[in-house]
């Protein structure tokens, strides 16, 4: 990074911190330049990355020879072998597509077929029989399913917030609470007028998600328009995790993927997304209509899992374009390399973007080597439910009685992983934000508990011996 | 694992049932008697309820909230009960042995009995499925009170509170004291869900008005609450509440989590565990108390719930295993669910001789009714009335002619 006065001006400049910028900002600082990753809102990976299903996919089911799918290929090895490096919790719990009606039973051979055109040769057609075997409380009716054994859970917000952390560590700059708003591309520098001042960079990255196709415009294209559509899931009470012991995907049809019921790595049921398109680009609000859509899927598809309360019900907006397949470009003339239309597949597609504008950026000739020295990789708090979390560390309680101290009841998170979290290198900024660092009030009693605790927590750390004390 | 503890009896949970069994069975004798509260100070709910209305049943005294959480804390220590705070019981290790997390280290506990007394909490916006925005300021009553009255943060100026059980007058109470006024209160019933005279100085104290009938449909608000959306049940017509609080009170459900994942027999109505009068759950040697039973009564009832276990107890580590009764108390109708749900060996009645039910719909003097077999085997007419959102209380004299061979026994009205 150049500073002239109060300019600050880098090699590249990404604008979104979403999953699929945070993974960008990580491929491109392991290089000798500058990197620069700008975002809107206040904290990474908060607004479509935070609700996205979080299943690490196969990519059995993409459009054959599209980016997509080499994209979901390549990323979920790359994502695969990076998680258990650096402590992201991914579960292979594989998936099953279930037939409910002849028509679709009649499919699964084709979507078999597909997933080896798609390089993916694991998926088995199996009768209705094997089916129950393997969800038991499946609803009656099942005729069939197709196995996808390499479907697999994983955290989205620790994906996110694991590539942001090694960029930083890596010298990236992150600029959050900073709204791009113009850009002005010059002979060899673009400046772009920004929240937070000017930002100068050689080259700029178009992963805005749902703002992808305005900063397009800003770059004097018009070749996609995004149309945010909104997928509203419901959570149910980790009681019921046993119900779902893999993910059970519905037979994709002419009107969009279907309703799912998927175990979180956080050890609760999902089931969801509605599909809705809106216009209105930040309205996650949760609708009477999508309640009663998914309590009717539900009822269908495991009716006894509509006996467990609900914990938290959600909604996310996902960036779906006109175009079918992601919309990525570079400009040359415009040293403007853009990810647009990056649907739910982003999060497994995310470390092969970050390679491919890598690749991009040398077909334009800008080839920086890798750095020298990289710091290591980060080892980020576990939050899944599969491992070993610190309230159940002997080791840990033993260093510091704070890991012994349990604030969140009901997700089990201590005092000392709140303060990690408040003490990291990108702490929150707001309750939400530690409920993705930690789980901290995402359980099922929502607060009723520890919400004043975990607030005066998030106003500053308490003194030792208070702590210690109470 | 740092120690293994071997209490004669381990209670889980240090509210007024749990402190209380504690102080019983010290009185009566046994010699370990160990409580695990999970916050820092015991207490339980009380801690943070700063009004009177407590230790009425159980102390023959009114006081405080925290008076009262403080006086059954130092009465239990005073007996000779231990009490472990901070202590998170996160499993079990055997039928009567638990796992804990502590600052000092994970504990492990194998006791002679247990007595689970986590009690109950509300019923969160999620859980209720109201759908809208996901702002700031949705509050629980319990969430709320520990805001203001613990952690003395502000709330807003202007507040919905959904429910009008009498937590919900406690969240009245609560807000007036942080200054905040109550722009309506919300109930789903016809009629209000407390006693007339609570209700009655209740209204005094809420300044707003009180809507039945009625149902919040919608909360709006990008960053903080800005309105609320309420439905009328009956002629459906909607309207918005400008608010920046909202405040879901009562619908309790038990804190069940630790007896599910024994595999404890739980109760369909309430979803506590199934005990019968002896408190005594379907795993030997297990039991329960207070508000996880009767989600919920007041804190005195809970406490007498502990007094009475104590005893159930002491019979338990003398005898052992006594054979499990066959008589199940089934809910009729209007109710949702009969608490103890079965009859004990021992002829002895549930706790104070009240077996508690909930109800759906209201009556005044309304006649209840024990059926076993097509006989009816009871019947009372009682001078109290029967009210959605409050626990309605019947002697247990209803029930005593039951024939322990005689299959299920259902209660109604008549």
């Amino acid at each position: 990074m150049t500073t002239f006065g109060e300019m600050l001006m880098y090699d590249v400049a990404i604008i979104g911190a979403g999953v699929v910028g945070c993974a960008v900002a990580r491929e491109l600082s392991g290089l000798r330049m500058s990197v620069a990753l700008i975002e809107a809102r206040g904290d990474i990976g908060d607004a479509t990355s935070k609700a996205n299903t979080a299943i690490l996919h196969t990519g059995f089911d993409c459009v054959p020879g599209s980016l997509e799918s080499a994209m979901v290929a390549r990323g979920y090895r790359l994502l695969g072998d990076y998680a258990p490096t650096v402590g992201i919790p991914i579960e292979g719990t594989g998936a099953l597509l279930v037939a409910w009606s002849k028509e679709e039973l009649d499919t699964l051979p084709k979507l078999a077929l597909k997933a080896l055109e798609n390089g993916y040769d694991a998926c088995e057609i199996i009768d209705s029989e094997a089916v129950y075997r393997a969800v038991p409380d499946l609803g009656s009716g099942a005729l069939g399913g197709l196995t996808v054994p390499g479907e697999s859970i994983i955290c989205s917000w620790t994906t996110a917030l694991a590539y942001a952390t090694e960029a930083k560590a890596r010298g990236c700059t992150l600029l959050l609470a900073t709204a791009v708003t113009g850009v002005n591309v010059g002979d060899r520098v673009t400046t772009l007028e920004t929240t937070g001042g000017q930002v100068q960079a050689r080259w700029v990255v178009n992963a805005a998600g749902l703002g992808g196709d305005v900063i397009d415009r800003m770059f004097g294209f018009d070749r996609f328009t995004i149309v945010p559509r909104r997928g509203e899931l419901l959570v149910f009470d980790k009681l019921s995790r046993p119900k779902a012991p893999r993910i059970v995907l519905p037979v994709p049809s002419s009107k969009g993927k279907g309703v799912l019921i998927s175990p979180t790595i956080y050890g609760n049921v999902m089931l969801g997304p509605t599909s809705e398109n809106l216009t209105d680009r930040a309205d996650t609000s949760t609708t009477e209509e999508g309640f009663a859509f998914l309590l009717g899927k539900g009822r269908s598809l495991m009716p006894s899992l509509l006996e467990e309360d609900v914990t938290a019900a959600y909604a996310g907006l996902r960036a779906s374009t006109e175009h079918s397949d992601f919309v990525v470009a570079a400009s040359g003339e415009k040293r403007y390399i853009r990810l647009g239309g990056i649907r739910s597949t982003g999060l497994t597609a995310s470390m092969a973007l970050g390679e491919h504008v890598r690749t991009l950026l040398g077909e334009h000739g800008v080839t920086p080597g890798v750095r020298d020295v990289l710091p290591e990789p980060p080892r980020m708090p576990n939050i899944g439910e599969a491992f070993p979390r610190p309230y159940e560390r002997d080791d840990l309680i033993d260093a510091d009685p704070l890991y012994g101290t349990v604030t969140c009841f009901c997700e089990r998170v201590t005092e000392g992983e709140i303060r990690d979290a408040l003490q990291s290198a990108i702490p929150p900024r707001d309750p939400d934000g530690l409920r993705r660092r930690t789980r901290a009030l995402m359980g099922r009693c929502q607060g009723f508990f520890c919400g004043a605790q975990v607030a005066a927590l998030m106003e500053g750390p308490r003194a030792p011996a208070e702590a210690a004390h109470g | 694992m740092a120690e293994t503890l071997r209490p004669d009896v381990l209670i889980v949970g240090g509210g007024p049932a749990g402190l209380t069994a504690a102080r019983s069975l010290r009185r009566l004798g046994v010699a370990g008697v160990l409580v695990l509260d999970r916050e820092e100070e015991a207490g339980g709910i009380p801690r943070h309820s700063d009004h009177l209305g407590y230790g009425i049943r159980d102390l023959r005294s009114v006081m405080k909230g925290p008076a009262y959480a403080r006086r059954l804390v130092d009465r239990a220590q005073q007996a000779g009960a231990e009490i472990i705070t901070s202590a998170t019981v996160t499993g079990w290790a055997g039928e009567r042995s638990l796992l804990a997390t502590t600052p000092s280290g994970r504990i492990r506990f194998d006791a002679g009995a247990v007595i689970l007394a986590t009690g109950a909490r509300e019923r969160p916006r999620a859980a209720r499925m109201v759908p809208g925005d996901r702002p700031l300021g949705v509050f629980t009553t319990g969430q709320l009170q520990q805001e203001v009255h613990l952690r003395h943060a502000e709330v807003g100026s202007r507040a919905v509170i959904v429910g009008s059980e009498l937590v919900s007058w406690s969240a009245v109470l609560t807000l007036r004291h942080a200054g905040c006024s109550v722009a309506l209160m919300t109930t789903e019933f016809e009629c209000p869900e407390v006693y007339a005279p609570v209700a009655f100085a209740g209204r005094a104290l809420l300044g707003g008005p009180l809507a039945r009938a009625t149902k919040v449909v919608r909360i709006i608000g990008r960053n903080r609450v800005e309105a609320v959306e309420i439905e009328h049940l009956v002629t459906g017509q909607r309207r918005m509440v400008a608010c920046d609080t909202v405040v879901f009170t009562g619908d309790w459900v038990p804190d069940h989590e630790l007896a599910r994942s024994a595999g404890i027999d739980l109760d369909p109505g309430h979803r506590g565990p199934l005990v019968d009068t002896d408190l005594a759950t379907s795993v030997g040697g297990v039991f329960a108390a207070g508000n996880l039973l009767h989600p919920v009564d007041t804190a005195d009832v809970a406490a007498l719930d502990g007094r009475h276990v104590a005893a159930s107890v002491v019979r338990w580590l003398g005898d052992g295993p006594a054979s499990r009764s066959a008589v199940r108390l089934v809910a009729g109708d209007p109710f949702d669910w009969v608490a103890p749900g079965l009859i004990g060996d021992h002829m002895v009645g549930p706790p104070r001789d009240r077996l508690l039910l909930w109800s759906h719909q209201a009556q005044s003097f309304p006649t209840v009714v024990a059926r076993q077999g097509g006989a009816i085997i009871g019947r009372r007419t009682l001078p109290w009335p029967v009210s959605p959102g409050r626990v309605f209380r019947v002697p247990w004299s209803l029930v005593r002619r039951a024939d322990p061979l005689g299959g299920d026994v259902t209660i109604g009205l008549n």
